[in-house]
């Protein structure tokens, strides 16, 4: 285990930025926290790094508790937001910094200098002053820097927050390859949900100082635990049902009531992938009209209407758009293929329960 | 203006629209000019035309008067021991007041523009009444046998005061817009305070510090008010350069104070040139920084593969 | 003093206690002084000394004459802050340089040049005495000084704030047919006027406690000539302890609302960007 955070809390004053965190993050691991701005997550990954101190709880780096050993003894490499590259000092000091606080020999660092600027591409670069390098090129110096001296664990924030959209998507690659190469146990913090889901292993996703859930980005995309997560990664249908007649009904859908007593209600979410919509007015049991197609690329987005007008949005592709010949204002048919509950009233969910459920035939099928 | 020509071309077209008619701008243009000149650059000419109304020869000889090489000697100890006094406080003011957040801060900024807002008479009589004869530790010191009105050190003491907000005035703004992104990145590599300090945050502020060291010493050799109310002017002993110039004022050669004065207006000179070439050496090291970066890059977002190592997927 | 919010950086203690030790050692002991001597001071003897004929004939000089230099100062800074920033002209750099001249320069050697200058024999009083206007030894030298002293303030507040005014704002009012003259009125100045008093206050209070180029230019002729500073020194010349602590504690107060003043001119300078 490389870092492990036990029942971690900071409180600024009155305001609890983080509560109660646990999570671990294993050797080599390539981990995304994800969240919102004031999530907590920055305050987090300053906690590992020694930034900041937690209120409460206790912090393993490599099975060491580091809550009272400072930043400077943690071994970590920190890579900031706007890189906080030394303005007085050139690319190859930047890099040599380090290096020489931890009072290696000149040849060596320069060594290392060398082999870091090989490393990253910045040859040519080294007699550069910070203000003369793009943005690109500043945060592969960061990176450098970062980790010159080989840290145990390497910590970003919001790494491609800085640079150019374009730019950005190139950098993601780049980072999943480098740490490929590495193998350095890397956490960054991210706002971006696309960016996460690219380039980590494994995303912590944060709301409010609440770790919502910790998984693969397969995991935390297929199975939200609760809505936050459900709304925040990617896109999902959200209803609310109200339990009526041994059924949890919203206008006219209806899903079964999975145990929730009469009058109580539960929240439910679907992907639009899961919205199967056809021409055929009779192929499925909800009758609704194409109000409007997005395209997206080789994917669409179809906004639908049913009669009571709940909107509901499907994803398809185009190649199906097409073969169907559908338009908008077309009137089709629709069902929704699986769903999950993401909470429910009479009881709280818990992470371990499967919550994802295939529509039972009967209702999918219509009458 | 050394504006790239494409922001120049798109200035200039913006103001068309909002632009005076030219015999407006003109007669603007001439009447801030003449007041700039008749009432801000004559003044510095008349100096030096006065100072050699006489010639070169006497303009050496008032200078070499024992008198006067004196009140130079004793200027030059009282900026050698304020300008530095003030740096510590003003670097470590800054230090405090810019890296961290605590109670009072806004009162202790107040504070220390506090000498600015007080007239340096005023200033020179605390002096007096703190250290003077029947000052609060007038018979203290008396005991001690120690004097400080009337001689060097109530000199220091005095321009210590009115020079004391120019260092920290300069560095607080300057240390705050710099954050502690730097001192923080430092200290992830291992750095010690000191080691921070000296490596990352001395080196990126030290154009506004010489900027205030700059003028704190202009302020310092010049400073007329609160000096004349502690000095006693007594000749060859308390009589600092400004003082000096008062005397030689009042005595019947009208060339002298103007000699001594050019010597003071070439301070000036010197500290506006100075002043000038570092908000120039800014300017234009922003300016080659974006050009040299712009150059790497090409047009911002077209040739971005050029900029990213070989491994990334094309 | 603690910090809530916990911060890496080490060295607040030993900055903050210096900072707080030397503040106290060099600025708040000598004012605390002045306090403390006035309370040696009954409150009749206070007010004979701080409001006796010449001492207000003193005030009212260094009032009024500080009062007509910051006002000339607003006036010709707003000229010079516009023409410096809005126009390209040959001589500008030289010009912009020229402004930070008067605070560079020992306000002694401003006194003496400027006392000389405008002498019956000197470059402009060899003009000016002829037509009636005599620049040094009167009232007119005080205010002639305290312009000169004050002008880097005025023009050194508005010009940045003349920078980043918004072009657009100007563009919009022409879009909508404002003529130039009605733009500038209506919508420029407006926006600027509060800078432009923060201007005025802190060349007032630049004025408000000069002493050294007055000095020079003033010829010190008590009841004329003679500013509040001035008679200060006057007073301690003669040991007259009381008189001078009256005087420095009227010029102090005056000080302390100058300040408040330019306090309040900065809120509301700033009151469009704080939304």
């Amino acid at each position: 285990m490389s870092i492990e955070l036990k029942n971690v809390s900071k409180r600024f004053g009155e305001v609890s930025a983080v509560h109660d965190i646990n999570f671990s993050v294993n050797d080599g691991e390539l981990v995304a926290l994800l969240g919102p701005s004031g999530g907590g997550k920055t305050t987090v990954l300053r906690m590992i790094g020694g930034l900041e101190m937690p209120t409460d709880g206790d912090i393993f780096i490599r099975g060491v508790r580091v809550n009272d050993i400072p930043v400077q003894k943690r071994n970590i490499g920190f890579v900031f937001q706007n890189y906080a590259l030394f303005k007085s000092m050139t690319v190859f000091k930047n890099i040599a910094f380090g290096l020489k606080i931890k009072k290696w020999k000149k040849p060596e660092i320069e060594a290392r200098v060398i082999e870091l600027l090989k490393l990253l591409e910045l040859e040519g670069l080294a007699n550069r002053y910070p203000h003369q390098l793009s943005g690109g090129q500043r945060q592969r110096v960061a990176i450098a820097r970062a980790l010159a001296p080989k840290p145990d664990v390497l910590l970003l924030d919001e790494p491609f927050g800085a640079v150019d959209a374009k730019i950005r998507q190139e950098l993601r690659q780049w980072l999943v390859h480098l740490h490929h190469d590495l193998k350095v146990t890397t956490l960054f913090v991210t706002h971006d949900q696309e960016e996460a889901m690219e380039v980590s292993d494994r995303i912590v996703i944060f709301s409010r100082g609440n770790l919502e859930q910790i998984g693969t980005p397969r995991e935390v995309y297929e199975q939200p635990v609760n809505e936050f997560v459900a709304r925040f990664i990617g896109v999902m249908n959200i209803l609310e049902l109200e339990v009526r007649n041994g059924m949890a009904r919203l206008n006219e859908l209806a899903f079964p009531a999975h145990g929730v007593p009469e009058g109580k209600k539960m929240k439910i979410g679907f992907r639009p992938y899961a919205v199967q919509v056809s021409p055929d007015l009779t192929q499925y049991g909800y009758q609704a009209v194409l109000k409007h197609t997005y395209f997206l690329g080789v994917m669409l987005r179809l906004e639908i209407v049913l009669p009571s007008g709940l909107v509901v949005r499907s994803r398809i592709s185009k190649e199906d758009y097409s073969k169907m010949g559908l338009q908008d204002g077309m009137c089709v048919s629709v069902q929704i293929r699986n769903y999950r509950i993401l909470s429910r009233e009479d009881e709280p969910l818990t992470q371990e329960v499967a919550t994802s459920y295939d529509m039972p035939a009967h209702i999918a099928e219509g009458i | 203006m050394n504006l790239p020509k494409k922001q120049r071309e798109r200035t200039s077209s913006s103001q068309r629209s909002t632009q005076e008619p030219g015999w407006v701008k003109w007669s603007l243009i001439g009447i801030a000019g003449l007041f700039a000149v008749v009432f801000l650059f004559l003044p510095l000419i008349n100096v030096f035309v006065q100072a050699f109304s006489k010639g070169w020869v006497h303009y050496f000889k008032v200078l070499a008067d024992p008198d006067t090489i004196s009140a130079i000697k004793l200027t030059l100890l009282v900026a050698a021991i304020s300008v530095p006094a003030n740096v510590i406080f003003g670097v470590a003011a800054s230090w405090a007041i810019a890296k961290f957040e605590f109670r009072g801060k806004s009162l202790l900024l107040t504070f220390i523009d506090l000498p600015f807002s007080i007239s340096p008479v005023v200033s020179g009589l605390m002096f007096i009444l703190l250290f003077g004869v029947n000052g609060l530790f007038g018979p203290l010191l008396d005991h001690l046998g120690i004097k400080i009105i009337f001689a060097v050190p109530g000199i220091v003491l005095a321009t210590i005061f009115v020079t004391f907000p120019f260092v920290a005035r300069e560095l607080i703004p300057a240390m705050q817009a710099e954050g502690s992104d730097q001192e923080q990145a430092a200290m992830t590599m291992g750095a010690s305070g000191w080691q921070t300090f000296w490596y990352v945050t001395l080196p990126s502020i030290k154009w506004g510090l010489l900027y205030g060291v700059i003028l704190c010493n202009a302020r310092a050799m010049g400073e007329f008010g609160a000096v004349s109310v502690v000095s006693g002017h007594i000749t060859g002993l308390t009589d600092t350069v400004p003082l000096r110039v008062e005397k030689l004022y009042n005595e019947f050669d009208p060339a002298a104070p103007f000699a001594v004065a050019s010597l003071l207006a070439l301070l000036a000179l010197v500290t506006l040139g100075i002043k000038t070439y570092l908000e120039w050496k800014t300017e234009r090291d922003e300016h080659q920084g974006q050009q040299l970066a712009r150059e790497v890059v090409g047009e911002p977002g077209k040739n971005f593969a050029r900029d990213l190592p070989a491994h990334s997927p094309k | 003093m603690r910090t809530a919010r916990f911060n890496p950086l080490p060295g607040l203690n030993l900055t903050l206690g210096f900072t707080i030790f030397y503040l106290t050692i060099i600025v708040l002991l000598p004012i605390a002084a002045l306090f403390l001597a006035l309370l040696d001071i009954s409150w009749s003897e206070f007010w004979e000394v701080a409001t006796n004929e010449r001492a207000m004939s003193a005030y009212k000089l260094s009032l009024g004459a500080s009062f007509i230099a910051a006002l000339l100062n607003a006036t010709f800074g707003t000229l010079l802050a516009w023409v410096l920033v809005r126009y390209r002209f040959p001589g500008r750099r030289f010009i912009d340089g020229l402004i930070d001249f008067p605070f560079a320069l020992p306000t002694a050697v401003a006194g003496l040049t400027l006392a000389s200058m405008f002498a019956a024999n000197g470059w402009l009083g060899q003009f000016l005495v002829p037509l009636g206007i005599r620049g040094a030894f009167t009232q007119l030298g005080v205010i002639i000084a305290l312009t000169f002293v004050g002008m880097p303030f005025a023009v050194r507040t508005l010009q940045p704030v003349l920078e980043s005014f918004d072009r657009g704002v100007e563009e919009a009012a022409a879009s909508l047919g404002s003529s130039r003259l009605r733009t500038f009125l209506q919508v420029i100045f407006p926006t600027l006027f509060p800078t432009i008093m923060t201007g005025f206050a802190l060349s007032f209070a630049r004025a408000l406690g000069e002493y050294g180029s007055i000095v020079f230019i003033s010829g010190n002729i008590p009841f004329q000539t003679e500013i509040a500073p001035q008679l200060i020194v006057m007073r301690l010349e003669q040991y007259d302890y009381v008189g001078a602590i009256a005087l420095a504690m009227v010029l102090l107060v005056f000080s302390f609302i100058v300040l408040a003043a330019i306090n309040c001119l900065e809120h509301w300078a700033a009151r469009f960007e704080r939304q």
